[in-house]
C-alpha cells in the first residue's frame, strides 16, 4: 500500500476519468446508430456535438486524469511517500485540470462549441471554451511538476544514483508533454483567446493548425508511453521475470522525447503553406520514432519466450502456451500489444507522405485511432484499472470479478475488431471521416462504399454496441472496486502493485542526464519548426474573422 | 559478475522472438505495400 | 547497452524496412511529381470572390494537353460553373475557402486537398478514365458538412 494521501489523490483522478470514460462511450454508441440511420438526435442535440463529446471526454479526459491517477500510485510506490508540497500541488493541478475540463464540457453541450477536440480556426468557438482548455493544460503541467519534484527530492537523496525505471519512464513522458504543451499553449493564449473574445479580429489559420500539430502528435505519445511504461515494467512481473533490458528500455524512452515533438506536419501533409521540403524532412523524423516502438515489439516477445523457457517450454513457439492467459491483468494488456501491430503499421502508411492522400480524413483514420488509443492503450489502463483501483482502495478483485472481466475485454476486443476493420475498409474504399448520416445524394460510389461484407454502417453499428456493452461492464467493474467490493482482510487477498525488479547496473549514466535529451529535442524541433513557422508568420495571408457554422 | 550478465543475454535463447517480430515486420511491409498499390492505381 | 544478436538483425531488418519505405516515397515524390496536394500561394479570404483567378471559377483550358479547374469552398458547397474536363489531359487545380477550413477530395483519385482560408491549394492530376466522380468535403465543416458535396464530369 502507498501513503493514504497518496492514495486519494490517485483515487479522484480514476474517478474522474472513468466518468469521462461513461458519457464518452455513450455518446459512441449515438454516433454508430446515428450513422447507421437507425436513430434520429432529438432537435436539441447536433451530431457534431455529440462527437466534440466523445472525443474530447474519450480521448482527452479519460487518459489524461487515469495517467495521473497511473502516475501518482507508481511514483509514489517506486520513491516513496509525496512531501506535503508534492501533495498539494497535485490537488492544485487536479483541481485546475477538473475546472478546465467542466469548463471546456459545459460549453461543448450547450451548443457553444462544436468546433470538435482539434478545435480548427477560423471556426469560432465561445471563449470560454478556449480558457477551458488552457485551464485543462495548465492543471496538467502544475501535477505534472508536482510529480518532477518528487522525482527531483529522490535524486537529491540518491546522488549518483539511476532512478528506479517506473519513475525514469514518468519523468520522460512528463518531460515530453511538456515541451509539446508549448505549442498549444500559445496558440489557445496569444491566438485563440485574443480572437473569441474580440480583442483580436483575425487569426493567422495555418499557424494556429501548426501549433495544434506540433502539440497534437506529441500528445499520442502522451497517451502510448504510460501504456509503454506498463508494458516494460508491469508485464514482466507478471511473467515472472525481470525487466528485459534496462538500458534499452530507457534509451527507448528517451528516443520518444527527441522524436515524437518535431513530427506535426504529418498531419498536414495534403495542406497548402508548408513546401514539401519541411513536409518530408518531418516524415523522414516521424520515422525515426518508429525506431523505440520495433525495440519494444522485440523486449515483448523477449519477455514472453523468456518466461516461458524459465516454465520448461521448448520448441519455437512452445512458450506462448505457457504464459499466464488465466490472469487477467496478462491477457489484457497482451490483446492491447496485438491490435498494436496493425495499429503501428497503419500509423507508418498515415506518415508515409503522398500515402496520406489515401487515407487522410477518411474513416480509416479512424479505425486508426480505435486500434491505437482506442484499444492498444485503453485496454492497457482497463487491465491496471483491474488491480488500481484495488491496490488503492484495499479491496479484494474477487473471482467473480476476474471473470468479469474477462467478458470486458473480450467484448471489448470483438466489437473493436468488427468496427476497426469496417472504419479501415470504408476509408480505403474513400468514405469520410468526422461526418454525420449522408449518402450524398445516393451517389453511386457512395453505395458501392457502404455494401461491402464488413465494409457497411451495420458492422460499425453491431461493433460499437457491442463496445457500449464492454464499457458499461467495466463501469461495473471500477464501481465495485472504488466502493463495494469486500475489503481484504488476511495478506493473499491484497492486491499487489506488481512491479518488475530492473537490473541497472549495466545502464550508462548519461541515459539519465536530462540536459542532454532536452538539449537535442530542442535543437530538433528548431530544425523542423524554425523555418516553416517563421515563413508562415512572415508571409501570412490577411487572417481570418471567426465562423460558427453549427 | 556485471560481464556475465551481459554474455548471458547472448545465450537466451530468442528464436521464438525472431520468427515473432518478423512476422510482425511481415505484417507492416504487407500493409504499406498494399496502400501503395493503391495510391499508384489511383 | 548490449543488444541480443536476434535484436540486430531485427532492428537492422526494420531500419532497412523504413528506409526503403522512405526512399520510394520521396524518389517518386521530387522525382515524378508525386508530392501531396499543398502550395505556397496566399489569398485575402474576405477578396476571393475578386481575386483571380478565383473572379472566375471553373475549367479553363491553359494549352493542348493542360486545363486549369479553380473552385472556391464555401459552407456548405463548392463554387464552380459545371465541372468537365477530359481524360488524359493534366489538370490543375486551384481551390480556397472564403470562409472555415474544407478539403476538396475527388472520390477514388489521388485529389485529397485540404482547403485553408488564406492559402490556395494546388494539385495536378490526370484523369484516365472518363465518368462522374463524386466530389466531397472530408474535413468537418460545420452542421451542414455531410451535405457538402458536388461531381465532376470527365468525358
Amino acid at each position: 500500500m502507498i501513503a493514504a494521501k497518496d492514495s486519494k489523490i490517485a483515487i479522484w483522478n480514476i474517478i474522474v476519468a472513468y466518468s469521462a470514460f461513461l458519457i464518452g462511450t455513450f455518446m459512441g454508441l449515438l454516433q454508430v446508430f446515428v450513422r447507421n440511420d437507425a436513430l434520429g438526435l432529438p432537435a436539441w442535440l447536433d451530431y457534431y456535438q455529440v462527437l466534440t463529446v466523445h472525443g474530447v471526454l474519450l480521448a482527452l479526459i479519460f487518459t489524461t486524469f487515469f495517467i495521473f491517477g497511473f502516475f501518482t500510485t507508481g511514483m509514489s510506490k517506486s520513491l516513496g511517500a509525496f512531501g506535503p508540497k508534492v501533495r498539494l500541488f497535485s490537488w492544485i493541478g487536479f483541481w485546475v485540470t477538473l475546472t478546465g475540463t467542466l469548463l471546456a464540457t459545459v460549453l461543448i453541450l450547450i451548443g457553444e462549441a462544436s468546433v470538435l477536440y482539434t478545435f480548427y480556426a477560423p471556426m469560432q468557438a465561445n471563449g470560454w471554451y478556449y480558457v477551458g482548455l488552457a485551464l485543462f493544460v495548465v492543471g496538467t503541467l502544475i501535477t505534472s511538476f508536482a510529480l518532477v519534484g518528487h522525482y527531483m527530492r529522490w535524486r537529491r537523496a540518491h546522488k549518483g544514483e539511476l532512478s528506479p525505471l517506473f519513475a525514469f519512464m514518468t519523468v520522460t513522458t512528463i518531460v515530453m508533454w511538456a515541451i509539446a504543451c508549448i505549442g498549444v499553449v500559445i496558440t489557445v493564449l496569444f491566438q485563440y483567446i485574443p480572437w473569441a473574445f474580440g480583442w483580436t479580429d483575425t487569426i493567422n489559420v495555418e499557424l494556429s493548425r501548426s501549433l495544434f500539430w506540433y502539440f497534437g502528435h506529441p500528445l499520442v505519445y502522451f497517451w502510448l508511453l504510460p501504456a509503454y511504461i506498463a508494458w516494460y515494467v508491469i508485464v514482466p512481473k507478471l511473467l515472472g521475470v525481470k525487466v528485459f533490458s534496462d538500458s534499452l528500455a530507457r534509451l527507448a524512452f528517451v528516443l520518444f522525447i527527441l522524436f515524437s515533438i518535431p513530427v506535426g506536419f504529418h498531419h498536414q501533409l495534403t495542406e497548402p503553406g508548408i513546401s514539401n521540403f519541411w513536409k518530408y524532412l518531418q516524415v523522414v523524423l516521424t520515422f525515426m520514432v518508429i525506431i523505440p516502438s520495433l525495440m519494444t515489439a522485440f523486449t515483448m516477445f523477449a519477455n514472453f519466450e523468456i518466461s516461458g523457457r524459465k516454465k520448461g517450454a521448448t520448441g519455437l513457439f512452445g512458450w506462448i502456451r505457457k504464459l499466464p492467459w488465466k490472469d487477467v491483468r496478462f491477457t489484457s494488456i497482451f490483446i492491447a500489444m496485438a491490435f498494436f501491430i496493425p495499429g503501428g503499421a497503419g500509423g507508418i502508411i498515415n506518415a508515409s507522405f503522398q500515402l496520406n492522400e489515401v487515407v487522410h480524413n477518411t474513416l480509416w483514420v479512424v479505425g486508426h485511432f480505435h486500434i491505437t488509443v482506442g484499444t492498444p492503450v485503453a485496454m492497457t489502463f482497463m487491465g491496471l484499472t483491474f488491480w488500481l483501483i484495488p491496490y488503492l482502495t484495499g479491496r479484494r478483485f474477487t473471482k467473480s470479478m476476474q471473470k468479469l472481466a474477462f467478458v470486458q475485454i473480450i467484448t471489448w476486443s470483438i466489437g473493436m475488431l468488427l468496427m476497426s476493420t469496417a472504419q479501415h475498409l470504408l476509408g480505403l474504399l474513400g468514405a469520410p471521416r468526422r461526418t454525420a448520416f449522408t449518402g450524398y445524394g445516393d451517389h453511386p460510389s457512395t453505395v458501392e462504399w457502404f455494401q461491402g461484407l464488413l465494409s457497411n454502417h451495420l458492422t460499425m453499428a453491431i461493433g460499437g454496441s457491442i463496445l457500449f456493452l464492454s464499457a458499461m461492464i467495466l463501469i461495473y467493474i471500477v464501481v465495485m472496486s472504488l466502493f463495494l467490493s469486500p475489503k481484504a482482510e488476511r495478506a493473499e487477498q491484497e492486491v499487489e502493485f506488481p512491479l518488475a525488479e530492473s537490473d541497472k547496473s549495466n545502464t550508462p549514466h548519461f541515459l539519465e542526464n536530462w540536459k542532454i535529451w532536452i538539449g537535442i529535442a530542442f535543437a530538433l524541433i528548431f530544425i523542423a519548426y524554425a523555418i516553416p513557422l517563421a515563413q508562415m508568420i512572415h508571409n501570412a495571408p490577411p487572417g481570418s474573422f471567426g465562423f460558427r457554422t453549427w | 559478475m556485471e560481464k556475465k550478465q551481459e554474455h548471458e543475454h547472448d545465450h537466451l535463447d530468442l528464436r521464438g522472438t525472431l520468427f515473432s517480430v518478423m512476422v510482425v515486420g511481415a505484417i507492416i511491409v504487407g500493409m504499406w505495400v498494399v496502400v501503395y498499390l493503391m495510391y499508384m492505381g489511383r | 547497452m548490449h543488444l541480443h544478436k536476434f535484436e540486430k538483425i531485427w532492428l537492422i531488418f526494420g531500419i532497412v524496412a523504413l528506409v526503403v519505405f522512405l526512399g520510394v516515397v520521396g524518389i517518386t515524390a521530387f522525382s515524378h511529381d508525386h508530392t501531396p496536394s499543398g502550395g505556397m500561394d496566399t489569398i485575402d479570404p474576405e477578396q476571393v470572390s475578386v481575386t483571380a483567378p478565383f473572379d472566375n471559377p471553373g475549367v479553363h483550358q491553359l494549352d493542348d494537353d493542360t486545363y486549369e479547374a479553380v473552385i472556391i469552398a464555401k459552407a456548405f458547397a463548392y463554387e464552380a460553373q459545371e465541372l468537365r474536363v477530359p481524360a488524359g489531359k493534366e489538370i490543375i487545380f486551384k481551390v480556397t475557402s472564403t470562409d472555415v477550413v474544407h478539403s476538396f477530395t475527388i472520390d477514388d483519385t489521388k485529389v485529397n486537398m485540404m482547403v485553408i482560408p488564406g492559402q490556395i491549394t494546388t494539385r495536378k492530376y490526370t484523369f484516365s478514365e472518363p465518368g462522374t466522380y463524386l466530389i466531397l468535403c472530408n474535413e468537418y465543416c460545420g452542421t451542414g458538412h455531410h451535405f457538402m458535396y458536388s461531381e465532376i464530369e470527365v468525358y
